[in-house]
């Protein structure tokens, strides 16, 4: 016996020891079974996965990171929800707020900003592998298309997100980002066959989103929503049949 | 019981039928605890603490507080919407910000139904999927994530074009020398401009359309066709052509100064 194996065994037999974990894990094939199968989480998996699709080089792991991504931006999110108002009045003092007074307010702040950037580029990259592997063809056609949902819902999360701090980028970024509103055939001020529905600056597409004829207060709170509860909502409804898909079509793999 | 004896099996002789899957040929099934999650851990810890040392070094940026009188030179979108800010220099907002993106949404979701090609279905290859492959590196590479950099690192105020060594000058001037199609050829009438420009992108997509179609009979056969469908085909070439024609259309403003194709008092191409 080893000196770690005789290190081992005096710590797991101690009374305390037995008196929190009252008997050991044993490695067999039912208990690696039962290991995921009995888990709320892990149950996500299938108990027994093909070897190829475990491996980093086929899957470059960029599903599950745009995930934790997600997870990161709904914790740190949460944080952040505490200490700001939507409000115009306040939202800009209460990122100073954020960033001199609350304990560890900025780095949530930064960790909350980063994972967002980190997970539109995980979702491209994986959109990226996908194509690469071809894993979108027969039958995971659907689940291709709920990923093209998810990735413009990722942006729009993104972009609402944008605003939030109420600086100069923010409120002039969303501007600029949401003047193809206006531009909407039909439906924008200024698009083409603007006359057809008598689209004007304080009715139409852009108007609709912003609460008003340009950025402000409205559009605040709007987007404040929007970021916080019902883009994150539809999200999770999309990541369930994502996810969902993935056990019901399989995972993608060559012939065997 | 009936239900689970193997058939003209005596009572009680039990058919596990997942065996044979799991024991057959060419199986490889491993257990997701641990070969799975122990990856699916280990790159979970290694992303957060790269988030975490990201996040304690770089703060996220703060500016002076919202002003809406204050228009910022330049003022950009999010970086990831900068492609297509970035083809508000080639097209009119209308077609930049609504029309293409829209294509892109819905090119990217039909992708899976106009790809009918079975080779490597779960696993990389190239050589049968070239064209496949070579048209996604295309448009995410060359029409997507290159714009971004251009619009991100070379775009300064009035959106023009800045070397990273050069100093981001708001009083430069760029000379507008930009002129319509129709003009160049020597078009002046804004009639006869505007058929003209019409009959060329009815002909860029009539050409494109029957010049695709040789092409995929010459790499695939006849009979791919009416494997294929009409409806796929169209789609394909519908979309095929519009990546093309962003592209030609960027390439004309680079190179020769070109405005528009189709100047009408509607809408311009």
């Amino acid at each position: 016996m080893s000196w770690w194996d005789e290190i081992k065994q005096q710590i797991t037999e101690t009374q305390a020891w037995k008196s929190i974990f009252r008997h050991g894990y044993e490695d067999t094939p039912r208990n690696r079974v039962l290991m995921v199968s009995g888990n709320v989480f892990l149950h996500l998996h299938p108990s027994k996965v093909r070897r190829h699709a475990t491996r980093m080089r086929f899957t470059w792991c960029m599903g599950g990171i745009t995930f934790l991504m997600f997870l990161i931006t709904v914790v740190t999110g949460v944080y952040l929800m505490f200490y700001y108002r939507p409000v115009t009045q306040y939202a800009y003092a209460d990122m100073k707020y954020l960033e001199f007074d609350m304990p560890f307010g900025m780095v949530m702040r930064n960790m909350h900003r980063w994972a967002a950037h980190g997970m539109v580029i995980a979702v491209w990259l994986h959109m990226f592998r996908v194509f690469l592997t071809g894993s979108y063809k027969p039958p995971r056609e659907f689940n291709w298309v709920v990923g093209v949902i998810l990735l413009v819902l990722t942006l729009l999360l993104s972009f609402t997100g944008y605003l939030l701090p109420w600086d100069q980028l923010a409120i002039w970024a969303v501007t600029v980002g949401s003047n193809m509103g206006r531009a909407t055939p039909v439906l924008g001020h200024e698009g083409p066959f603007k006359e057809l529905l008598g689209a004007n600056p304080i009715y139409d597409a852009r108007a609709f989103l912003f609460g008003g004829g340009e950025v402000g207060p409205a559009t605040l709170l709007r987007f404040y929503i929007l970021h916080c509860i019902f883009i994150p909502l539809v999200t999770s409804l999309f990541l369930a049949v994502h996810f969902w898909r993935i056990r019901r079509d399989g995972f993608s793999g060559p012939a065997l | 019981m009936a239900m689970t004896a193997a058939p003209g099996g005596g009572a009680g002789e039990r058919v596990e039928v997942s065996i044979r899957k799991a024991i057959g040929p060419g199986d490889d099934k491993v257990h997701t605890w641990p070969h799975l999650v122990r990856p699916e851990f280990l790159c979970l810890v290694i992303v957060l603490i790269g988030m975490i040392i990201w996040s304690l070094t770089v703060d996220a940026p703060l500016e002076e507080p919202a002003n809406p009188s204050r228009t910022p030179n330049p003022s950009k979108a999010p970086w990831y919407f900068l492609g297509l800010q970035e083809m508000l220099v080639f097209f009119d907002p209308w077609h930049a910000g609504v029309v293409l993106p829209s294509l892109i949404i819905v090119g990217l979701m039909v992708i899976p139904y106009i790809d009918i090609n079975p080779a490597g279905n779960g696993y990389y290859c190239f050589e049968a999927r070239k064209w496949e492959i070579l048209t996604f590196f295309f448009g995410f590479h060359i029409l997507w994530v290159s714009l971004i950099v251009i619009g991100t690192l070379l775009r300064g105020p009035g959106w023009n074009w800045f070397w990273p060594w050069e100093h981001w000058d708001p009083h430069r001037v760029e000379a507008l020398t930009n002129v319509n199609l129709p003009y160049l050829l020597g078009i002046r009438d804004y009639f006869w401009s505007a058929i003209f420009g019409l009959v060329s992108i009815g002909l860029f997509f009539a050409v494109g359309a029957v010049a695709i179609y040789a092409w995929v009979v010459w790499l695939k056969g006849p009979d791919f066709i009416t494997h294929w469908g009409w409806a796929r085909f169209g789609l394909t070439t519908f979309l095929m052509l519009n990546m093309i024609a962003t592209f030609v259309k960027m390439v004309m403003r680079h190179l020769f100064n070109i405005k528009y194709i189709m100047e009408t008092p509607w809408i311009n191409i």
